[in-house]
């Protein structure tokens, strides 16, 4: 019995040990530009957080099997100077780990993108996303939800037809951005809460109804990412997939003139 | 009371009523909300059992059930998290043992209000069935999950479940919220006013200390969310706007008649309330953790007073972190830094307690009893789901980790994992004086071991597919192609949660073995000091008998020097003072 219990706890630990060292599943290489940024202060974290947790487990275990060796318990009910040492200790670490990544948040959200940033609008809907291009004029087209009709008839996003700056739009079902360029991302819920979640960028942001959330992203790789949704929006929710594909200045400069020529 | 009630002899059967199903008596009020959260338990580890069943074998056949559909795993999802939260944590803990152990340990007989104390749980009984009643419903159980967010949950058409199933989830936790509000008032009551002659607060348990600051909580906390509840009810019935704003489309057809509405208000109110609800799940199993690692390590509670401050900062700064929640919502980002820098806050009186749960066993010579292995359990589980919390309250972490399975793995550890370790290790601890008999101690440490693996097995990994960027609540991995990848993790976590909760079934047959055929308890088998170990075992219908004792001492006088036991009952005459 005690054998085979320690076994099944030596085999946890191994296997948690590997999976943590050799990480098959882990985080996808960043490919924008705070993605370094952030991947520093995880990597602070998981040495951080991760060693507390393992002096922690050590500590314990130390003291229950010290444990055995005694005759009596000691009375000893407190140590105000102990207390005093460690709550300011454990404070200064986890204070200097909060206000050290400060500046991470701060390049991610306070900033307000470039002005001249590539502007794009993201829609989620029950179970698709859209990304729309303001084309030539820069204008979105005014969105009116009398106005819209099932996605297979054209106007799943209700532009109004009758407003001028709409005619121009380009509406992907990707969302396809040239590499090194700013990007200013503004997100709409159509119908629930849905986030629009791309680990590759390190980004999510929650789409909400009836707010539009300014964002910023700029794309340091070719290539193509997934596009996960990551708020609960229904019994979709798991397959509402979408694609980035990031594309050098040229390629994206001729799709989007492709595209808006079929418009 | 009533057993003293001048009404003469009631026949038989109604006796039997008032004595075991109508009572106003707090003891059998506590066992009858630890049996609703046996059974909320047992209801809700099976729909987990489901859920984790459909997510690696999606065309497994389950008997009785059939084919498991993605709107099915939703429901059972928000089933699993609505009783697990509302009916397991935060009912046993508080109202199970509290309302059993609170009086007794302030050295009083009875709750402040015994009538109300059995209107509460009558009251929670009753959302209860009405929760599980919407399995049964047109569109089955709400597919919205435990939050609930708006608009998903304000509109019908927005799925299954979002009918009928939705209003019954409003109405039975509305329910649920009246009967906690109506127990904490009788909590408060008790503490403030029916302690012992010589109970100072300072001479209180560390158990009653976290029921006091638990029931404060709930009386702040599910006030609001029961006005919010009352909020989306009319937002969807009553045509309101206080969630839905215009313009939406909801499949195929927009939406009239709504306008302005602000779907960020929902998030705001339900984690005021959601938030402090996740102290209001662990703080007694805090209380209670530091109760019996003083008590089996025959030591006294390491720092006391800072136990206590600890405990009282935790519950005031419960309700100024709720924004946490929200980093990713949407909300002004320098309000999200703000619930930043008070969600590191939080997390300093937390860790003083892992620190002074450490400094009790420190110099001690434990006795291993299943409760003690529980209590340590305890710690080691609320040390790994804790130090995930300062990475969570990182917003520039967090807008990748949030909604992935790296946060289900942290608050299943902080907040299930080691509530449940806190709840096995109370059974095991009070089973003497609530049944008379002792638990089997050899099965009780099988069970522990069992679980203790398993419930690392399950959730360490969940932080590496958190980390690979998997989201949580999809009843697919089919849908995106670097989620289909985790598979074998996925089944892996199955496989240890299948093996662990079948663990479970040893807690249920010592259990119930133990209620009839365990060992003979004496009045004090654990040798402990507090006011509840005075009394026979089971505990004698009066109690106390109208007698308070008199408290001489503090709780934890354990290996006094110069004593010849090695502990000091809090009763004991002040003249054996050291």
């Amino acid at each position: 019995m005690a054998v085979a219990l320690l076994l099944a706890l030596l085999l946890v630990t191994a296997g948690t040990l590997y999976l943590f060292v050799a990480h098959p599943w882990w985080f996808p290489a960043g490919a924008s530009a705070y993605a370094p940024a952030v991947d520093h202060e995880f990597h602070t974290a998981f040495w951080l957080l991760g060693g507390l947790f393992i002096a922690a487990q050590i500590v314990l275990l130390v003291l229950l099997l010290r444990s055995w060796r005694r005759k009596k318990s000691s009375y000893y009910p407190g140590n105000w100077r102990m207390e005093v040492a460690w709550t300011t200790a454990i404070a200064a670490l986890f204070f200097w780990f909060h206000f050290a990544g400060a500046h991470v948040w701060s390049s991610m959200r306070l900033h307000q993108p470039d002005s001249g940033a590539l502007k794009v609008e993201v829609t989620g809907a029950q179970f698709v996303w859209y990304f729309r291009y303001p084309g030539p004029d820069g204008v979105f087209g005014r969105v009116n939800a009398q106005k819209f009709s099932k996605p297979y008839e054209g106007n799943g996003l209700g532009i109004d037809p009758d407003d001028p700056a709409g005619r121009d739009d380009v509406v992907s079902s990707s969302l396809v951005l040239p590499v090194g360029r700013e990007v200013e991302l503004d997100l709409h819920g159509q119908d629930v809460i849905h986030s629009l979640f791309i680990p590759a960028m390190r980004f999510k942001q929650d789409a909400v109804p009836g707010m539009t959330i300014r964002t910023r992203l700029r794309p340091t790789k070719v290539g193509n990412y997934e596009i996960a949704c990551a708020e609960l929006c229904g019994m979709g929710h798991y397959r509402m997939r979408g694609l980035l594909r990031v594309v050098t200045a040229e390629q994206f400069a001729a799709w989007l003139k492709q595209r808006e020529t079929q418009q | 009371m009533q057993e003293r009630s001048p009404i003469t002899a009631p026949r038989a059967t109604s006796r039997f009523l008032r004595r075991y199903i109508f009572s106003t008596d707090h003891k059998v009020i506590g066992l009858q909300y630890f049996f609703l959260s046996l059974a909320a338990v047992l209801v809700g580890s099976g729909l987990s059992l489901l859920m984790r069943i459909h997510l690696v074998w999606p065309k497994a056949i389950i008997p009785l059930i059939g084919e498991i559909k993605p709107e099915d795993y939703l429901g059972y999802l928000t089933i699993h998290g609505t009783l697990m939260v509302f009916f397991v944590l935060s009912t046993v803990p508080q109202n199970g043992f509290g309302t059993y152990f609170l009086p007794l340990e302030l050295g009083t007989s009875e709750m402040a209000f015994p009538w109300l104390n059995m209107l509460s749980f009558w009251t929670t009984l009753a959302s209860f069935f009405v929760l599980i009643s919407a399995f049964f419903v047109p569109g089955g159980a709400s597919i919205a999950g435990w939050t609930q967010y708006p608009p998903l949950s304000a509109i019908a058409a927005a799925g299954p479940g979002q009918g009928m199933g939705t209003d019954l989830w409003l109405i039975s936790i509305g329910i649920f919220c009246i009967g906690s509000v109506m127990s904490a008032i009788n909590f408060v009551t008790t503490t403030v006013k029916q302690r012992a002659p010589g109970m100072r607060w300072l001479r209180m348990p560390l158990t009653c200390w976290s029921w006091f600051v638990t029931a404060i909580l709930s009386l702040l906390a599910f006030s609001v969310l029961l006005a919010a509840l009352l909020l989306l009810m009319l937002d969807r019935h009553a045509g309101t706007n206080f969630f839905v704003p215009g313009g939406l489309i909801v499949s195929g057809r927009a939406i009239t008649g709504h306008n302005g509405g602000s779907p960020l208000l929902w998030q705001h109110l339900f984690w005021f309330f959601g938030h402090p609800e996740v102290y209001i799940a662990i703080l007694p199993g805090m209380g209670l953790t530091g109760h019996l690692l003083s008590v089996f390590s025959r030591k006294p509670v390491f720092g006391y007073k800072a136990m206590v401050a600890a405990t009282i900062a935790i519950g005031a700064m419960g309700f100024m972190v709720w924004g946490h929640h929200m980093f990713v919502s949407g909300m002004n980002p320098y309000v999200g830094f703000t619930f930043s820098t008070l969600t590191t806050a939080i997390a300093v009186p937390s860790a003083i307690k892992v620190f002074n749960w450490l400094g009790t066993i420190y110099g001690g010579k434990p006795r291993f009893s299943t409760p003690f292995l529980f209590s340590a359990g305890f710690v080691s589980l609320f040390v790994a789901g804790g130090l995930t919390g300062p990475i969570l309250a990182q917003p520039s972490l967090d807008i990748y980790l949030h909604d992935t399975y790296f946060v289900v793995a942290h608050f299943h550890l902080i907040m299930a994992m080691a509530g449940l370790f806190a709840v096995f290790a109370a059974t095991h601890f009070w089973f003497p004086k609530m049944f008379g008999r002792m638990m089997d101690e050899r099965l009780g440490a099988i069970h522990f071991w069992i679980t203790f693996v398993g419930a690392y097995a399950i959730f360490m990994p969940m932080h590496l597919l958190g980390a690979a960027g998997h989201p949580r609540r999809y009843s697919e991995l089919t849908g995106v192609q670097y989620v289909s990848a985790m598979e074998p993790l996925q089944r892996f976590i199955t496989i240890a949660a299948i093996v662990t909760i079948a663990g479970q079934l040893i807690f249920l047959v010592n259990l119930f073995l133990s209620m009839f055929k365990g060992r003979v308890a004496g009045s004090n088998p654990w040798n402990c000091t507090t006011l509840e170990w005075t009394l026979p075992s089971p505990t004698p219908v009066e109690g106390f008998a109208g007698i308070k004792p008199e408290v001489n001492h503090g709780p934890y006088e354990y290996s006094v020097p110069g004593m010849e036991t090695d502990f000091l009952p809090q009763n004991a005459s002040a003249t054996r003072n050291h």
